[in-house]
């Protein structure tokens, strides 16, 4: 079941960790995540990283896939998202925030018994929209939330 | 390497929370050192697996965007109180770490 998942990764271009991570018997071959998505991370631009990440730029907005983020930032060096989605056979949660200098910030692959929910801390740059595509049943589906940042936080 | 991730794993009504944060300077190589003007090269975590009873239950890729001493929290289903939750990690300078705790 898990290669389906891992077809939702295309553009692998391995930054050689997952040799290291394999070799070093942390991650077993069967158990082992798509390469790291270099293309996808190195993006300058949310459609391009989203493109690069899941083949795609066009998720559909859906009323199943909530972000809750706090409406102001004070620190946006630390900002907690959390992605919920009742959709079901979710198998990847994704993470953009398109001022970033890379809009991709995370990207959360779901095995057949874990939940639609992802709790994570991540950083914006300035205000902007936290956008979560959630891959589901072969599917993306797409919600966002505003967050206002009083104080940057890629740490210039 | 006890002090570099924190992990709290419960069960509740037949569904495992995991509440984990790995201690990580997260450094987006952007950032330039006051002092000498130089930038601070990237280092940051890339990978990290939890696994259930040797299964993957969460694959995690991350970038720079991931904040300093990341915190994540994830539910999953098909655990039992003593079942063990493994989480390894590793970073864009090949550093790697693991925790391994009992689910509660």
């Amino acid at each position: 079941m898990l290669s389906k998942r891992r077809t939702f990764l295309q553009a692998g271009m391995a930054a050689g960790t997952l040799a290291v991570a394999a070799g070093a018997g942390l991650l077993t071959p069967r158990d082992v995540l798509a390469a790291w998505p270099e293309q996808a991370f190195k993006a300058k631009k949310y459609p391009d990283a989203l493109q690069a990440l899941a083949g795609s730029a066009e998720p559909a907005s859906s009323d199943a896939v909530k972000v809750k983020a706090p409406d102001i930032a004070e620190n946006g060096a630390v900002v907690s998202v959390t992605v919920t989605t009742d959709l079901p056979e979710v198998e990847n949660i994704s993470v953009f925030v398109p001022v970033n200098t890379f809009p991709l910030s995370a990207s959360f692959e779901m095995s057949n018994a874990t939940e639609g929910f992802i709790t994570a801390r991540i950083k914006m740059a300035k205000t902007s929209d936290v956008i979560a595509v959630v891959k589901a049943n072969g599917k993306l589906y797409t919600a966002k939330k505003s967050v206002k940042v009083t104080l940057g936080g890629c740490g210039g | 390497m006890a002090n570099k991730m924190k992990v709290r794993a419960w069960i509740d009504n037949g569904k495992t929370t995991v509440k984990a944060i790995i201690f990580h300077p997260m450094e987006t190589g952007l950032r330039k050192d006051k002092a000498s003007g130089k930038p601070i090269p990237a280092h940051y975590i890339t990978e990290v697996t939890c696994e259930h009873n040797g299964k993957s239950v969460l694959g995690c890729l991350w970038g720079p965007g991931v904040s300093k001493n990341p915190f994540f929290s994830f539910r999953f289903s098909g655990a039992q109180t003593g079942d063990s939750l493994k989480i390894s990690w590793v970073d864009n300078q090949g550093q790697t770490g693991n925790s391994e705790v009992k689910i509660s």
